[in-house]
């Protein structure tokens, strides 16, 4: 079985050296790395330059859906398709609708969280090649990773572990390799 | 594993009302590696202690015990009840309210006091939110099975039917419907998403390969990258944010099946407030029914320390002089309102044929939560359990009350009758507590009982420089001075 690097990766012990080697990481114009933690480490999106998330919109999406579907059905349902007078009650109210209308709203935004949270983070995800490292089983525990993937534009194949091993507090550092199933494709023309 | 109620190892005390002083939310000197070994320990241990197996033999023989009053239910009609002409509602609907409002403790400890940045939450949400959601389960229960023909009880839901039949969405009743199964959902999600990055600790710990192909399946291939984590975090404030109105709609909804009602003694403005006040109150009380035995037994003192306990109680202090309050002016309204069935039906509850049912409502929900107010009784394990136990035989009478005692006296003299449960009414009862301990037990049994992951950011190595301080209880984001904290690192073993 034919293997290729995936990246490497690099293990802190506590969070503290770990924010300030996400810092340099950034700084070194790395685009396709990532840090991995037991909790989420507070300070990390800044020191990592992440952006913020677009889920908040997605839910907004989600909940005005529940909302107007809501509204929509109980007007269809008992004030068209089966009108039928109870109580002398109008056919169809806001008053009475807003329970239910309400209920869906939160219902439809909640699956939105729930579904559009594992989605943009490319979930499920049953096997990725860091769940090759013996040594990264311990990032559900109590260690700290950052991880440089070599087909980041800026990795070098000595140089960026030489960067690696230099930041302040790391502990470890490991190559991971990924198999490749295919035979090497000898004749491609690229 | 000791099985004891002996408070001996309770004298690391961190319940000092000293504000000077941080309190320390992790005892015993833990750091992250031990606080994974202990909690990942309960679920790996190859045998859980003896008695697990006792309990989940008792509680699994009661469920069966549920199941087959739910089958002669089915077989023979709602007969088998004690309903009778004017108590149409017995104790499917009392059962029913019961259940739901015990769920309503784990989203309060998930939800709102997460909004509210109660750091303590983190030792007891997990356990909480299951809770909940057992509790959900056995409430649904009952008003599926009490629709008498459950063979159609899909005609509650808007779906298409052979009768081009729409259900009436001006009911409470169908009102209900969409709230308790939302609840139930967003519990479910909510509860879900908190547990995915401590099954993922459970996967990579695993050594068989059951465990390791079902955690692993169950973790959705969660490997703690920062990037999923600055998602996740957002997420789960979005959630809490959509639980925080869903739990105080969800018990308003309940008790519009009352209020909208015209039945003195339930058409009351009152209701939505008392309702979700003494949700809360029998949710706490119920989650310290487990905790307080589950933290003794599986070694977790040093997790849900007796400051955390402390807490609890005080929310049932305030949750039950709320209800004792609602209480009274229910009684108030009743006389000032000047409406004579109203006056009555108050009367009648208090002094009337269900009056032995009044008193022990009081008692137990008016006279029990005020024992509170003594420190000694709040911070005494065996004593709150005692307390626990209380509370909640008198939050289910609370709901009996005024369920049977409106109906059975109505509006018309010769209608009136005394309703009597029937032993179908009374195993189904127990029934349920056996399907909500069973699955109570297989929690404990199967998965982190602890947010291990939530834990970690309360304990003092999360700490990172020049970020503000998640170390302590109350304000915790609020810079303190370092002294302080590493005083209260030393308090342990």
């Amino acid at each position: 079985m034919n293997t290729r690097l995936y990246g490497y990766m690099v293990e802190f012990a506590h969070p503290d050296p770990l924010v300030e080697a996400c810092r340099k990481v950034r700084d070194e114009g790395f685009q396709k790395w990532d840090a991995h933690t037991p909790f989420p480490v507070h300070g990390m999106d800044s020191a990592m330059g992440i952006r913020g998330t677009r889920l908040p919109w997605l839910v907004l999406g989600g909940g005005l859906s529940g909302l107007g579907l809501g509204l929509l059905m109980i007007w269809w349902m008992n004030g068209i398709d089966y009108p039928f007078v109870i109580s002398g009650k109008p056919l169809f109210a806001l008053e009475s609708a807003a329970p239910v209308t309400f209920e869906l709203t939160v219902l439809l935004s909640a699956l939105t969280v729930f579904f559009g949270m594992w989605g943009l983070n490319g979930m499920p995800k049953l096997y990725h090649p860091l769940f090759r490292s013996e040594r990264f089983r311990r990032v559900t525990n109590d260690r700290f990773f950052i991880v440089v993937e070599a087909t980041d534009p800026k990795f070098h194949v000595d140089r960026t572990p030489a960067f690696l091993e230099s930041l302040e507090g790391c502990v470890a550092i490991e190559a991971i390799e990924d198999p490749v199933d295919e035979p090497e494709t000898a004749g491609k023309v690229g | 594993m000791a099985i004891t109620f002996d408070d001996a190892d309770d004298r690391l005390d961190n319940t000092s009302d000293d504000p000077t002083q941080t309190t320390p939310l992790v005892l015993g000197g833990h750091d992250l590696t031990s606080v994974t070994d202990t909690v990942c320990g309960i679920v790996e241990t190859p045998k859980p202690p003896r008695a697990w197996y006792i309990a989940i033999t008792f509680t699994s023989v009661l469920t069966l015990v549920l199941f087959g009053m739910i089958t002669w239910l089915i077989v023979r009609g709602v007969g088998v009840w004690g309903l009778n002409n004017p108590v149409g509602w017995g104790w499917a609907i009392v059962n029913f309210v019961f259940w739901v409002g015990i769920g309503h403790a784990g989203t309060l400890i998930s939800a709102i006091l997460f909004l509210l940045r109660q750091k303590w939450r983190t030792s007891i949400n997990r356990f909480a939110e299951a809770m909940t959601i057992f509790a959900v389960i056995c409430a649904g229960l009952f008003p599926a099975i009490h629709v008498g023909r459950i063979w159609v009880v899909y005609w509650l839901f808007p779906i298409p039917n052979y009768q081009a039949m729409w259900p009436n969405f001006r009911s409470p009743l169908l009102w209900d419907v969409f709230a308790v199964g939302t609840y139930a959902t967003v519990s479910l999600l909510f509860w879900y998403t908190g547990m995915v990055p401590d099954i993922a600790s459970l996967r990579d710990r695993a050594k068989s390969r059951t465990r390791q192909i079902v955690y692993g399946i169950l973790a959705l291939g969660w490997r703690g990258s920062h990037r999923h984590w600055h998602r996740y975090e957002k997420a789960y404030l979005l959630l809490a944010g959509l639980a925080t109105p869903l739990v105080l709609s969800v018990h308003s909804v309940v008790s519009f099946d009352f209020a909208v009602s015209q039945v003195p003694g339930w058409h009351t403005t009152i209701f939505p407030p008392y309702f979700v006040a003494g949700a809360i109150f029998s949710g706490f009380a119920m989650v310290g029914t487990l905790m307080v035995p589950a933290r003794a037994w599986f070694g977790l003192k040093e997790f849900v320390t007796l400051h955390h306990l402390e807490n609890m109680n005080k929310i049932i202090l305030a949750t039950g002089s709320m209800v004792g309050f609602a209480y009274a002016t229910e009684f108030f309204i009743a006389w000032y309102g000047g409406n004579p069935n109203e006056a009555f039906a108050f009367v009648n509850r208090a002094f009337g044929p269900y009056a032995w049912a009044y008193w022990i409502m009081v008692t137990c929900n008016v006279v029990t939560p005020q024992l509170f107010w003594i420190k000694k009784i709040r911070t005494t394990p065996w004593i709150m359990w005692i307390l626990y136990v209380f509370v909640n035989i008198g939050m289910w009478f609370e709901r009996f009350v005024i369920t049977v005692t409106s109906l059975s006296r109505d509006f018309l003299p010769s209608s009136w009758d005394y309703y009597a449960p029937t032993t179908i009414d009374i195993l189904t009862f127990l029934g349920s507590f056996g399907l909500f301990f069973t699955l109570v037990l297989l929690f404990i049994r199967f998965l982190p009982m602890l947010a291990m992951a939530e834990i970690k950011t309360v304990m003092p190595i999360a700490h990172v420089s020049g970020e503000s301080s998640p170390v302590g209880d109350y304000h915790g984001d609020i810079e303190r001075p370092t002294k302080t904290k590493g005083d209260s690192e030393e308090t342990g073993r």
